[in-house]
């Protein structure tokens, strides 16, 4: 029974999490992008133009919810929670200080990686039962990328397993050593590409491409729906920052105690800037070349990263 | 409805006659071995003329196989206003102010091919000084109207930072064209017999402070966008037009130069003050999109070229011929034409001796250009569509005219 409370009490935390996150996120990727493109981005709402996203929560929420006339409304009206929880979940066995995971679980790795890909169901829902072509050519684009990504970004953090010799992230953090950074280094690209595609942002969006599919899957949603797709996007990046900071950077045992935490809150903001300077610099790609890139390029590098991490492990 | 996505049309969907259904696009395609029951269908889209990358109000019906194109029709005439028509019911004077409106990106070049009609009319000798402002202002305008097309085709690949670095170097160029011309697109400047003012010592200076930003910034823009791997990834190979293709389908321009044709108009049918600048003309060899893209390049780097030369090689005198206030050029007909951005942009009069116009007609660039796409747009992929309406730099305003 407890674990049912704590189950819920967490999956709200982790709500909370990625409200305040998509809104830190949105408004420092308005920031930053500004930067990049030589504009100033928000600068009227609150200082720095922090309520910005605020503001813009509010007007979502207030919007009129339009559903297509010839939309699936039920499945409509839910796909963007499936798309929403499972990567609300996937962040409750991530480690954010040293020994504390919200959900300690011997399948950490398994969890974090297995769950999100869930929410694939719900953008190939969203396309489909939008009935439109756009919609469902987005839909369709985003299950063949989000799935072939899937593996490159499992065999990426798949070398923790080995070295630590268990799934549980809290192992994985306490086992950490200074020369797995420079070990993993391949795995990390890998991780941190492979996230970028899975998440469906640039320059690897193209299930939402703005200049061929006008917004993809989600072109029919307005309003609330909308903005739920949009806090999974940032979940997922929050989520794939976060994951990633702790387990390739190992902040917790760099330094102890609250810096650690301190350390690996900067960490995971720096990856998530990554992130976004990716999106924001380099051109989209053409399907075929995203599977190419996919199964070709990334695939073979994690694989001999785990290679690599396998020869080393023996003599340890 | 029963069916999810049911591709037949609605009658009076298509302009009638325009598109033939025939069979229905959505037949049967293809039957995996084995699974007799499970079919693909192909999709038809149908992109504009509200969409974000077409350019304008151009519309594509394309009918997918998946992502691949199978077949592609092209819808124009959103954007008609009759501008031929008009013409003729307006003095020769204003024929200019239509021009602006045609091809909107690159106003000075329209306006010059119809003033330099009405003067082979007229024979009116036009003064060096103007011809030499016209040379100076066409450039300019050609780099603006090439940083919109830059800016769009990495906008077309999802690089949205280009089209905002392309559009600090057009303002910069725009800011040169108000201060001379008092417009910042709408120009009328070019006048039958001259040109509207001359330059002042500040936007003299404005224009070389722009050459000595331009340079760094050309490079910049090549190592941002052309450089970068993924767009070669895109472009290289595909929209391919050969030699005699591109000519069968009458280009001009980049678009043909692109193709390995050398035809310039600046050089092979001078006007203006070409005949006495020094500049080369950007030929590629395989006519794909990314020799397209390499060839404008090139051609705003001479461009810049020739707007140095022109700006210290302007001679003293009047701007304006002697003309009378309402022209009444003598019967009969004339035709000049000019490189605009676009290609070769012509202009066709008829003259019955009266103030207007007999006949009036535009040869616009684009028109020839998007008649081309039709062509290599089937058998690519639906991405690769936008990359390559980004590519033969249309305006949709000169094409529906």
């Amino acid at each position: 029974m407890s674990g049912l409370v704590w189950g819920v009490v967490w999956g709200l935390a982790a709500g909370v999490l990625i409200a305040i996150a998509a809104l830190i996120g949105v408004w420092w990727e308005r920031k930053f992008s500004g930067a990049i493109q030589m504009r100033i981005g928000p600068q009227e709402l609150g200082p720095a133009g922090l309520l910005q996203t605020l503001a813009d929560t509010v007007k979502l929420v207030l919007k009129e919810d339009i559903i297509p006339g010839r939309a699936d409304v039920t499945v409509f009206r839910i796909a963007p929670l499936i798309v929403f929880a499972p990567i609300a979940m996937s962040l409750v066995v991530v480690p954010y200080a040293a020994g504390f995971a919200p959900l300690d679980t011997s399948v950490g790795i398994l969890f974090f990686m297995a769950v999100p890909a869930v929410s694939v169901i719900g953008v190939m829902l969203a396309g489909w039962s939008s009935r439109n072509t756009y919609a469902s050519i987005g839909g369709v684009r985003a299950a063949a990328q989000m799935i072939s990504y899937e593996l490159p970004r499992t065999l990426s953090v798949l070398p923790f397993v080995l070295l630590a010799g268990s799934m549980r992230p809290l192992d994985i953090v306490a086992a950490w050593q200074w020369w797995w950074v420079p070990l993993l280094a391949i795995g990390f690209v890998v991780y941190l590409i492979s996230s970028v595609a899975e998440l469906n942002r640039g320059p690897f969006d193209l299930p939402e491409a703005e200049s061929e599919l006008v917004a993809g899957y989600f072109a029919d949603y307005s309003g609330i729906r909308w903005a739920i797709f949009m806090m999974a996007e940032y979940g997922g990046l929050l989520a794939a920052a976060v994951f990633g900071a702790a387990l390739f950077f190992g902040p917790f045992s760099l330094l102890p105690g609250a810096a650690g935490v301190v350390l690996f809150v900067i960490l995971s903001a720096v990856l998530a800037t990554v992130m976004m300077w990716a999106k924001w610099t380099f051109p989209r790609m053409r399907p075929d070349q995203l599977m190419g890139v996919a199964w070709k390029v990334l695939t073979p590098m994690a694989l001999v990263q785990l290679v690599l991490v396998g020869a080393v492990v023996p003599w340890l | 409805m029963s069916e999810l996505h049911d591709t037949s049309y609605e009658p009076g969907l298509l302009a009638e006659g325009t598109f033939d259904p025939g069979e229905r696009p959505a037949g049967i395609k293809r039957i995996p071995r084995g699974v007799e029951h499970l079919a693909t269908e192909h999709l038809v889209v149908n992109v504009g003329p509200q969409h974000p990358s077409t350019h304008g109000v151009l519309r594509l019906v394309l009918e997918l196989d998946g992502e691949t194109i199978v077949n592609a029709e092209i819808v124009i005439g959103y954007l008609h206003r009759g501008i031929e028509k008009l013409g003729e019911h307006r003095r020769y004077h204003q024929l200019g102010t239509l021009m602006d409106r045609g091809d909107y990106m690159s106003g000075i070049h329209g306006e010059l091919a119809a003033a330099m009609a009405v003067e082979q009319l007229m024979e009116t000798e036009v003064p060096a000084k103007a011809q030499w402002l016209r040379t100076l202002m066409s450039e300019i305008n050609r780099i603006a109207s090439h940083m919109v097309w830059f800016g769009t085709f990495g906008l077309d690949c999802g690089a949205m930072g280009q089209f905002l670095y392309a559009m600090r170097d057009r303002e910069a160029l725009i800011d040169v064209l108000e201060a001379v011309t008092g417009q910042r697109m709408m120009f009328n400047y070019v006048r039958p017999g001259g040109v509207l003012a001359d330059l002042t010592p500040e936007m003299e200076s404005a224009i070389r402070t722009f050459l000595r930003t331009i340079d760094g910034y050309l490079d910049e823009h090549d190592a941002l966008l052309g450089g970068n791997e993924i767009l070669q990834m895109r472009v290289k190979g595909i929209g391919t037009l050969d030699r005699e293709t591109a000519v069968a389908f009458g280009l001009t321009g980049a678009n043909l130069r692109g193709s390995g044709v050398g035809y310039d108009v600046r050089r092979d049918r001078p006007y203006a003050a070409y005949p006495e600048l020094e500049f080369d003309v950007p030929v590629g060899s395989t006519g794909d999109a990314w020799d397209r893209y390499t060839v404008r390049m090139g051609e705003m780097r001479q461009a810049v070229r020739m707007i140095r030369q022109c700006i210290d090689g302007i001679p003293e005198g009047d701007i304006m011929a002697k003309v009378p206030k309402v022209l009444r050029p003598p019967a009969g007909e004339s035709y000049a034409c000019v490189e605009s951005s676009r290609g070769e942009l012509g202009v066709h009069l008829v003259s019955d001796g009266s103030d207007m116009p007999y006949r009036f007609r535009y040869r616009p660039p684009s028109l020839y250009s998007l008649q081309a796409l039709e062509e290599i747009l089937p058998g690519r992929m639906f991405a690769d569509a936008i990359m390559l309406i980004g590519s033969i730099d249309i305006v949709l305003g000169e094409i529906d005219r």
